[in-house]
């Protein structure tokens, strides 16, 4: 095993390795809330799982497992070692060392704010320094990945930067503008006030600076999905990827256009005016354009090797897929848990049908369907692609795979399916105990039975993962493969600068954030006479951060 | 697909101008340390209170862990305006059954503008996590035939037990 691939290995390790517990706790909270009884049935418990849940699947698993993939790409993208490899071992260091902080916080009932803060609650000032160590430390990993390419584009002059590197740097330069307003929230609003220097929180200030990350942290999170559908799967398909060029813009487009609108999360918020809740929720619809390219260039791709592979007709060349290698099956449920949740997100991100679904059940199927579905199923496809090139060892087994797979997105429907109708019936998100004598509240009990079997069929899919990896794991040493990546139909031999570089792109982020959020976080220091509200300590016993 | 995003970008644009279909979009800041002190949401203001115009307006506090006054009678078939504030944390507002819903903060006024088509019980959830006793916040609002709201004395109109 070479260095590179022990330390992406140690990055999908922590990533999977707490990933699961994480889905046992998911389990539990859908049994609690259930009308059927549940062990430890007590709400206190139910709001530390679902901190815990929600720190651990949207920062911990997340983040270690960009990183690790990160790594794996530089390497064999480039075809060269990493530079920077005692930086990337610190980094990974000081994001472990903030997670365990941060889960310890939760653990003793110290920082039951969920995941997203909800100042002025407040939690321990061990939490937020825990989450702030974990975006640090990937920061530098932000920075070892802009370094790589650009001195791989030092000693190529006027290459093209292979795509996938392209693609993660394009990542790398998206999750520090993004990761930018959750660390302003944390550094300007919230620690002042754990650390005892303020009694007070600006929870109208606290919550605008979290909607710049709060949409486009989920395109960090898509964008390994996202490169494994450009870059590994048209191979392992057994054909060509369509584009090339319009990859590159794909990626550039996930860069400028997911940053500029979070305060589509802040429609319901009464801090904001009509004005640049409009723009934001105009700008929005622009996201969709990537994800409309991308399902248009994989279809065609995949029909490039359906036809390679001796697929005749109309629709014939679907059947011609190789659809027992776990990537090809993956992105094909991907792709139908993108479609049915990207409608969804639609409706979220539209001004006015918003008021019918915000903060209901709704809004928690949708970004489970997106990124617990189709994201996370992609996390999956790319541990089982990777695994073999960096262990040596033969995957065991495929079949076991397969299976994981199809109960992932089994589960995941009959979890989210159920969780939009009772939105759409006003069940309201993030609550301990439903009082099923309410008849508001009877009629979607049998809907909240159901996702309790859905969640059960995720927990068994999640056990099979790691069955199928520490198998693997612990396996035989077989001869190495190298990952491959798919070739385009046209290679690229020279590329426009814009299109092997982020400079412009940059600039036109931070041209079009100061239009965005200029007005909306400005108003806070020079307009508004915000009146801030005193913190509110919600750790058991209240003598942790007064 | 172009033109697909291109038609729903113009309806959503169509309907905020034409229909005002468009989320609550006041901004009005307020102490919440001295709210319950002075101004609108003292407590003798809260509730419902009939405008010369012959609309009403709902004042409402949401506090850690009720809605303050925690049931609400309004008439049918009038403008309804509800104007909401919290004294603590962060809470939600969601009218089960419509499309009544809005954050509700500390340091600023929401306001959520409707009118209820029939009489009813509608029940109203808070939406936010406001802490460990998020769960057992809510209230209900009960929508009352126009003309038997207006038989009502002031006193009758806070509260949800009709004379």
């Amino acid at each position: 095993m070479n260095r590179v691939s022990r330390l992406a290995l140690c990055h999908y390790w922590v990533a999977f390795g707490l990933f699961l517990p994480a889905v046992v706790l998911g389990a539990w909270q859908m049994l609690m809330r259930s009308p059927l009884p549940a062990p430890l049935d007590d709400p206190n418990t139910y709001y530390i799982s679902m901190s815990l849940h929600g720190t651990v699947m949207a920062y911990v698993l997340t983040t270690f497992f960009v990183m690790g993939f990160g790594y794996a790409v530089t390497a064999t993208s480039l075809g060269r070692p990493v530079r920077g490899m005692m930086a990337a071992w610190v980094g990974f260091a000081l994001c472990l060392f903030g997670t365990l902080l941060a889960a310890a916080a939760i653990l003793a009932g110290r920082a039951t704010v969920l995941y997203t803060f909800y100042p002025p609650l407040l939690a321990s000032r061990w939490y937020y320094g825990g989450v702030l160590l974990l975006v640090g430390g990937s920061m530098i990993w932000v920075v070892l990945m802009i370094l790589n390419m650009l001195a791989w584009k030092r000693d190529n002059p006027g290459a093209p930067v292979p795509l996938a590197m392209f693609a993660i740097t394009a990542t790398a330069y998206l999750w520090a503008w993004s990761a930018s307003g959750v660390a302003a929230e944390l550094m300007g609003v919230i620690l002042p006030a754990a650390f005892g220097a303020t009694a007070q929180i600006d929870a109208g200030l606290a919550r605008t600076l979290f909607s710049v990350t709060l949409h486009s942290i989920v395109y960090f999170w898509l964008m390994p999905a996202y490169i494994a559908f450009y870059t590994l799967l048209p191979a392992a398909a057994g054909g060509r990827l369509y584009s090339d060029k319009m990859a590159r813009l794909t990626f550039i487009m996930f860069l400028v256009f997911s940053l500029p609108v979070g305060m589509h999360h802040l429609f319901a918020d009464p801090e904001h005016g009509d004005g640049f809740k409009f723009l934001q929720g105009f700008f929005t619809f622009f996201v969709v354009l990537p994800t409309l390219m991308t399902v248009f260039s994989i279809c065609a791709s995949l029909e490039i090797a359906g036809r390679a592979r001796g697929g005749r007709g109309l629709l014939g060349w679907i059947g011609a897929l190789p659809w027992n290698e776990p990537m090809v099956l993956a992105t094909g449920l991907s792709l139908v848990m993108l479609g049915l949740g990207g409608l969804g997100g639609i409706i979220n991100m539209s001004y006015a049908m918003n008021s019918m679904i915000h903060n209901t059940s709704w809004v928690t199927a949708h970004f489970h369907l997106i990124f617990g579905g189709a994201v996370v199923i992609m996390y999956f496809a790319i541990a089982y692609e990777m695994w073999p090139r960096m262990t040596g060892k033969p995957l065991r087994s495929k079949a076991m795979a397969r299976w994981q797979l199809w109960l992932w997105f089994l589960g995941m429907l009959i979890t989210t399916i159920p969780w939009h109708i009772a939105g759409l019936m006003g069940q309201p998100r993030r609550v301990a105990i439903f009082d099923y004598d309410i008849p508001v509240v009877a009629r979607t009990a049998a809907l909240v039975d159901v996702s309790v079997l859905g969640g059960v069929v995720l927990l068994i899919s999640a056990i099979l993962l790691i069955l199928v990896l520490l198998r693997s794991h612990l396996g035989e040493k077989t001869v190495e493969r190298p990952l491959r990546y798919a070739l385009a139909v046209v290679a690229p031999t020279r590329l426009a600068t814009s299109l092997n570089g982020f400079a412009l792109w940059n600039a036109i982020v931070l041209v079009l954030m100061l239009v965005a959020y200029g007005y909306p976080i400005g108003q806070f220091l020079f307009v508004l006479k915000p009146h801030s509200a005193p913190a509110y300590n919600v750790t058991r016993d209240g003598a942790d951060s007064d | 697909m172009l033109a697909m995003l291109a038609v729903m970008m113009a309806v959503i644009v169509f309907t905020s101008v034409a229909h005002a279909l468009h989320p609550p979009g006041n901004v009005e800041t307020i102490n919440p340390l001295t709210l319950h002190l002075e101004g609108e949401f003292m407590e003798s203001n809260l509730g419902t209170a009939l405008e010369p115009d012959g609309s009403v307006t709902v004042r409402l506090i949401a506090q850690q862990y009720s809605f303050v006054p925690n049931c609400l009678l309004v008439p049918a078939k009038t403008p309804v305006r509800f104007r909401l504030t919290s004294p603590d944390v962060i809470h939600g507002f969601l009218l089960v059954d419509t499309n009544v819903n809005t954050m509700i903060m500390p340091g600023f006024i929401s306001e959520v503008r409707t009118s209820f088509a029939r009489p009813g019980d509608y029940f109203l959830p808070c939406h936010e996590f406001c802490g460990l006793g998020h769960h057992g916040m809510w209230a209900r609002v009960v929508v009352v035939p126009k003309e038997q709201f207006a038989k009502l004395s002031r006193t009758q109109r806070v509260g949800c037990e009709p004379g």
